[in-house]
């Protein structure tokens, strides 16, 4: 094999093969990869299956073991070639730095700073600001000033512990008022529409075969699945508090909703905001968002979400909330197609819009007005009050 | 057995499969684990499972998946029917009630669903659980035993363990996210859309009427098709129908008549929407750009 100098080479203590794979469990996992003792086993075996032991055989066999999604075998490769490839050498945090330039092109330049946030500097985030400046001089003008500004704000100051623990019960509230899907599956019940045969029968036993006693059956209620959208751009700011806490307590009081911010991007902040402790939570969304402030494309964050998260987690017992403003810098006639494709997936549609408790409001914006058609709710929201008010709106969708 | 071997097998079978899936599959064989296939709908998921039992001479068995499946239909469930008949019966007969209960919960009495048959048959059978995704997740927690240790727990009979372990592959397409408990359980394959090179020996194995030349303009056609924003991409069972349609057709050239390539779009475009965003012009623009 021609790339052999590149291959690890082990110390001369080292174990054997089993130490080895146990070595390449452990950076697995020192990834986030939820692989345990059972999967190195099941790795050992697996090896020992192999018609000949080419680099392409293990490669392919350990990716069959470890892997578990399509994202993981994305990365599978990535951390392979860290783990055996590297001299030996094996680098903390091999996949994002590897996908970064990419998905940089295009991006705005709000987002450009973040990411430099994203390595940890959450006391300075000033430090990493040198090269988004220039970036932002280029392409915005009110949108980048307004980026670096918000960029200093720590979301744990913004929002107190107690507005989320308010922000908990009105969640709950919410999500009970929305449990109203019915079951395709029946369940044993005291009154129900259907016979359940099997115990009717066993005690129909007791009287001679006759089904004196009749067990019914019935479709239970099934809780809805709640997926919040939060427009975090520079216009939401003012309104970020609220819908943040709220974010926040919806995610800690019910564990199937989804959480998502976007501004030029879509992020997915569930895992973050699941955390134990509600501030470190905040903190580790400051972190995701870091674009906030910014600017705003609302319809192709939304085609972004009905296209790739919207297939597994939005289906037909969900409510997606959308919290935004509608101001768009994008094309308007996309927020359309996009809720529209969202739409399809058979859930029903919420818009929570801050301005539109204003008096005289009207839903002029390009954005809004191409959204309006395929909502199923439309309504003010800009403090935890009058969130708390839906309640009513909500039960009845 | 090898890869390799593997490899020649399923396409015995017209299945032309990639490394990593053969690869997948051969540890699903010789470790007994099951293999979760995840993928894009059209991809050739399902069709594998038929392909390695018609290959190996096993019997396969289908569990189709959808929401509120349950217990009832997917394991086993007892014939009520003839229950409440053989009650009546006993009674006449002046059977005791031991007895009868002893009667009535046997293996007489017992309707064999899916998985309970794929754990009872003599010789290791292929179960194919087809798109998992859309069972709920209680039927997930089902899963997880037999999958775990190939037993049922009937209640009335004890645990019923394999008499031998079937070849389990479930798929599945990302309708919703299935538990890391599940996943952990099986083996993993992403399986893609094809490369052009794969897809050429799946047509070539498939439809062997179709001339090479034809052939590459199909496949590159296809690839190209892949590549717009369509709302349903074409998978491989549409490709082979157009090839079929085009067959059918009489044509041996994708630029000779726009008008029937067009009128055979019919068999890879199946949304309006897409219908209308593929026009003549723009299905011989990517026909060109194939060719």
């Amino acid at each position: 094999m021609s790339l052999r100098g590149q291959i690890t080479r082990f110390a001369a203590r080292d174990p054997g093969p089993h130490a080895r794979i146990a070595g390449f469990m452990a950076h697995l996992r020192a990834q986030g990869w939820p692989v345990g003792v059972a999967e190195t086993e099941v790795c050992l075996t697996a090896l020992t299956c192999l018609p000949e032991p080419s680099e392409a055989h293990v490669r392919a066999a350990l990716r069959a073991v470890c892997c578990g999604s399509a994202e993981d075998v994305s990365r599978f490769d990535a951390l392979f070639d860290a783990y055996w490839r590297n001299g030996g050498r094996v680098r903390t945090r091999v996949a994002p730095s590897g996908s970064k330039p990419g998905q940089k092109s295009g991006a705005h330049a709000p987002t450009a700073p973040g990411r430099s946030k994203e390595q940890g500097k959450i006391d300075r985030p000033d430090t990493g600001d040198g090269d988004g400046d220039s970036a932002g001089d280029m392409s915005g003008k009110l949108v980048a000033a307004k980026g670096r500004n918000l960029m200093t704000i720590d979301l744990r100051e913004l929002i107190a512990p107690k507005d989320i623990q308010a922000a908990e019960a009105i969640a709950t509230r919410l999500g009970a008022a929305l449990r109203d899907r019915r079951s395709r599956r029946r369940k044993a019940a005291r009154r129900g529409q259907g016979l359940d045969f099997r115990r009717t029968v066993r005690r129909s036993l007791a009287s001679g075969g006759e089904p004196l006693h009749l067990a019914m059956r019935k479709r239970p209620d099934r809780p809805v699945k709640l997926t919040v959208l939060v427009d975090v751009s520079g216009s939401m700011s003012v309104y970020a508090r609220p819908f943040l806490a709220f974010l926040a307590g919806l995610i800690r009081a019910d564990t199937t909703a989804e959480a998502f911010l976007f501004h030029t991007r879509l992020v997915r902040v569930t895992g973050a905001l699941r955390d134990d402790d509600p501030l470190r939570a905040l903190g580790r969304i400051t972190l995701l968002a870091d674009g906030m402030g910014g600017g705003s494309k609302i319809g192709e964050t939304l085609q972004q979400f009905a296209k790739g998260p919207a297939r597994r987690c939005v289906d037909g017992r969900s409510v997606v909330v959308i919290l935004s403003d509608g101001y768009d810098s994008a094309e308007p006639q996309t927020v359309g197609t996009a809720l529209e494709t969202l739409a399809k997936r058979g859930c029903r549609i919420v818009w929570l819009n801050p301005l539109k408790g204003w008096k005289d409001y009207a839903p002029v914006a390009a954005g809004m007005s191409a959204a309006l058609p395929h909502l199923d709710l439309f309504a003010p929201a800009n403090t935890l009050a009058s969130l708390a008010a839906l309640e009513q709106e909500f039960a009845r969708l | 057995m090898t890869v390799d071997s593997l490899k020649a097998d399923l396409a015995g079978q017209g299945y032309v499969a990639e490394n990593d899936l053969a690869m997948a599959l051969h540890l699903a064989l010789s470790l007994e684990r099951p293999l979760l296939l995840e993928g894009a709908a059209g991809v050739g998921k399902t069709e594998i499972a038929r392909a390695l039992a018609a290959a190996q001479g096993r019997e396969l068995i289908r569990l189709q998946c959808y929401e509120g499946l349950d217990a009832a239909q997917a394991i086993y469930e007892w014939n009520y029917q003839r229950q409440l008949l053989s009650i009546r019966a006993a009674a006449e007969d002046g059977e005791t009630g031991q007895a009868v209960e002893q009667r009535l919960f046997s293996e007489e009495f017992l309707l064999e669903r899916p998985l309970l048959r794929a754990l009872r048959r003599p010789t290791s059978p292929v179960l194919l659980i087809d798109e998992i995704d859309r069972a709920d997740e209680e039927f997930e927690a089902y899963l997880l035993e037999i999958l775990a240790d190939y037993a049922v727990t009937i209640p009335e009979l004890g645990t019923i363990t394999a008499m031998s372990r079937p070849i389990v592959i479930l798929t599945a397409n990302g309708t919703r996210d299935l538990s890391d408990a599940l996943r952990r359980r099986c083996l993993y394959a992403y399986v893609d859309y094809p490369s052009t090179e794969t897809e050429l020996n799946i047509l070539a194995a498939r439809c062997p009427q179709v001339s090479q030349h034809l052939g590459q303009q199909i496949v590159g056609f296809v690839q190209a098709l892949r590549r717009e924003d369509l709302e349903k991409t074409p998978g491989i069972a549409e490709m082979l129908d157009f090839s079929a349609a085009l067959g059918g057709l009489g044509l041996a050239d994708l630029s000779e008549d726009p008008q029937a390539v067009s009128v055979a779009l019919a068999t890879l475009l199946k949304t309006s929407a897409d219908r209308a965003s593929i026009t003549t012009e723009v299905a011989q623009r990517l026909a060109g750009k194939a060719a």
